[in-house]
């Protein structure tokens, strides 16, 4: 497999640079300034240096013991992007954007949030190195995610609540683009997926791809061998990714990226890209798409925020195209029950985007003796609070009854 | 690269140089308030001398657009506007009348309609152009051929950002005019203009002999003025969508369009 993606930001027939002439200025100078930055040594050292002492870089590889029992096949381990400072994967790439953003002069950040991890990831670092910050969120988002909305004020960030279209994490990003069109001078567009123009999704997986250079140290340590499989959630993929690329060349290790498979097989119930997409263009890149006959993008539906996106990123296209990686859905129900289950079992209150790829776990473990999983558990489950009470009103009531609780 | 034959568009210019006029290029979001309006609409704007028309075709997540196109997108969504319907839109203004028209929208609704009979039905329904504004030149090699194939123009964007390299591509991909953005942003109604005009103007005149069309943010007869010393044309969006938006169910909404188009033409007056 050579490398991806090309000069022109492509994997494949992926990827590319499908934006308005205005914003093509910004993109390029975004791509100098990021492969300048990426080859100095002495921005990896700063970011390297933060990863560690701030953010808490390396996580643990996690033998969910548990887990692997219960369900009695394969050997299950979690890579613990929960564990991170503001609870999930997304502070990786913001603290690379964030030190980039400082290094072109520029003072004022602006980020796009769905489930809210990556604008509170973004409002962090904002206050962490001095950058004015503003935050859109679609107002549907806004709702489901209350208490993401209040950290970002709280680390000094504006939420600008985003009321056209489905008021979801697309339209967040359409209200970012344009104010990046109009402010570009002062102002730097960290985006929080593996999605977008050229460079973004290169860029925002390299600053993930730390993840799987640990998970394969750790593995290799622990387990005296490569693991048979990589499960990971994919909205627009940054954690996937992150977790995928260190084991790309390792042909034997499957990928498996897990989408949201919603409430159903219908457009718009679900998030699944693969169960109906089709390759399009929006915001900025050329990938799997769900959209109606006509070409308008479709309205997604997911329990987890962040999976809640109509486009997968242009490397995962690649990657399924060639038959690399592969992709599989799961539903609201299977990762409301995954998260249930491995609180009471390991102890952890997984994000409910990681409960997608715990799912997929908890599917193919019984089947799979002898082989070994990696779950990217790539955020912890208190965003999702009051998503849970929601779905788990039993648990809500003054009362419980204790055999009902000891039943994962 | 082949190039179409002379279309609408590169007659009108011709047209315009020999009696020594500037153009008015009006924009209009097609379906907005419904599909069966906008033929008459259209004409009204010919009426009150618009020289080309821009038929926005919607798309659902506009990211070049600002609030006030994005409100008529989605007001022809709701209405049920797709290409298609689009493309009638067309065979019914070209029944009657033989004003330029230029298809304006996003890949996406293109790609899925497919390049090649998108670029077949619109030249069979007497469209004379398309200008995609996420098609970047990097991008555009298989929709300008498609276009050109089917003797449709393709007009690209030129922004005050752009790099002497992009504005070298933008000229080599276009053909009709070249449509200079005013500043960046979104589109939209602004008070004044921006200074980047005439540099980018010189730029771009260096790297072609196209005509030159100034958009983004223009809504008066004064700024037409202004920019008709610098250009062959002047575009307006915006302020022609607002006009429509505040008077949909008004009965004379066509009467003020055919005035306001007449008004802002008049701007042009002491230089044309």
């Amino acid at each position: 497999m050579t490398s991806q993606p090309d000069a022109g930001g492509h994997f494949g027939p992926y990827g590319g640079r499908y934006v308005p002439e205005v914003l093509m200025a910004p993109i390029e100078e975004l791509e100098t300034a990021y492969l300048a930055a990426r080859d100095d040594p002495a921005f990896q050292t700063e970011l390297a240096d933060l990863l560690h002492n701030y953010a808490g870089r390396p996580t643990p590889l996690y033998f969910a013991k548990h887990l692997t029992e219960t369900l009695g096949g394969a050997r299950i381990w979690l890579k613990r992007e929960d564990l991170l400072h503001t609870g999930a994967h997304k502070i990786n790439n913001c603290l690379g954007q964030a030190l980039l953003a400082r290094r072109m002069g520029k003072r004022r950040i602006i980020a796009e949030t769905g489930a809210g991890q990556h604008g509170v990831a973004t409002a962090t670092v904002c206050a962490l190195l001095g950058f004015e910050c503003v935050v859109y969120m679609g107002e549907v988002d806004m709702q489901r995610q209350r208490l993401n909305v209040f950290r970002m004020r709280m680390l000094g960030a504006k939420v600008q609540g985003v009321s056209g279209g489905s008021r979801t994490l697309k339209d967040a990003i359409s209200e970012a683009m344009r104010d990046w069109v109009t402010n570009v001078g002062e102002t730097y567009y960290l985006l929080g997926s593996a999605l977008g123009s050229h460079p973004y999704p290169m860029m925002v997986r390299d600053f993930h791809k730390v993840i799987g250079q640990e998970a394969r140290r750790q593995i290799l340590d622990a387990e005296g061998r490569l693991p048979d499989t990589l499960i990971a959630c994919v909205g627009g993929g940054s954690n996937a990714i992150g977790l995928f690329h260190a084991f790309i060349p390792d042909a034997a290790v499957e990928l498996v990226g897990v989408e949201a498979g919603g409430r159903g097989n219908a457009l718009g119930e679900h998030a699944a890209r693969y169960r109906g997409g089709a390759p399009g263009v929006l915001q900025g890149a050329y990938s799997y798409l769900l959209q109606d006959e006509h070409g308008q993008i479709a309205l997604t539906h997911s329990v987890s925020a962040g999976l809640d996106y109509a486009m997968i990123g242009p490397e995962h296209a690649y990657l399924r195209d060639c038959g690399r990686a592969q992709y599989v859905a799961a539903s609201d129900t299977e990762a409301l029950d995954a998260a249930r289950r491995l609180s009471r079992i390991e102890g952890i209150i997984p994000a409910l985007e990681s409960a997608h790829a715990v799912a997929e776990a908890i599917q193919r473990a019984p089947d799979s003796t002898g082989k070994i999983f990696i779950v990217n558990l790539s955020g912890r489950g208190d965003k999702d609070i009051d998503i849970y009470r929601e779905n788990f009103p039993e648990l809500d009531q003054q009362e419980l009854n204790q055999q009902e609780l000891n039943q994962p | 690269m082949t190039r179409p034959a002379m279309t609408r568009i590169g007659r009108l210019f011709v047209s315009l140089k020999r009696a020594n006029r500037k153009g008015l290029i009006a924009y209009l979001t097609a379906g907005d308030p419904s599909p069966l309006r906008t033929p008459a609409l259209v004409a009204a704007m010919v009426r009150g001398g618009a020289d080309l028309i821009e038929l926005g075709v919607p798309f659902s997540d506009p990211i070049a657009d600002g609030p006030v196109i994005q409100r008529a997108g989605e007001r022809a969504l709701q209405a049920g506007t797709t290409l298609a319907t689009v493309l009638e839109i067309a065979r019914q203004v070209r029944a009657n009348s033989e004003v330029p028209l230029l298809l304006f929208t996003y890949l996406n609704p293109v790609l899925r309609y497919g390049l090649e009979r998108l670029a077949a039905d619109a030249a069979a329904a007497g469209i004379d152009g398309c200008l995609l504004t996420d098609a970047s030149v990097e991008e555009a090699e298989t929709y300008v051929g498609a276009m050109h194939r089917h003797g449709l123009d393709t007009v690209f964007l030129a922004a005050p950002t752009s790099t002497a390299r992009r504005i070298k591509l933008v000229a080599q991909y276009s053909t009709g005019f070249v449509y200079l953005v005013s500043r960046t942003g979104v589109t939209g109604v602004q008070d004044s203009l921006s200074a980047s005009v005439a540099p980018l103007v010189e730029a771009v005149r260096a790297a072609t002999d196209l005509p030159l069309a100034v958009g983004f943010g223009i809504s008066k007869p004064a700024h037409m003025a202004e920019l008709g010393r610098l250009v062959e044309a002047v575009v307006v969006g915006s302020a022609f969508v607002r006009l429509i938006e505040r008077n949909a169910e008004n009965p004379t909404l066509e009467t003020q369009l055919e005035a306001f188009t007449r008004e802002l033409k008049s701007g042009f007056g002491a230089i044309a």
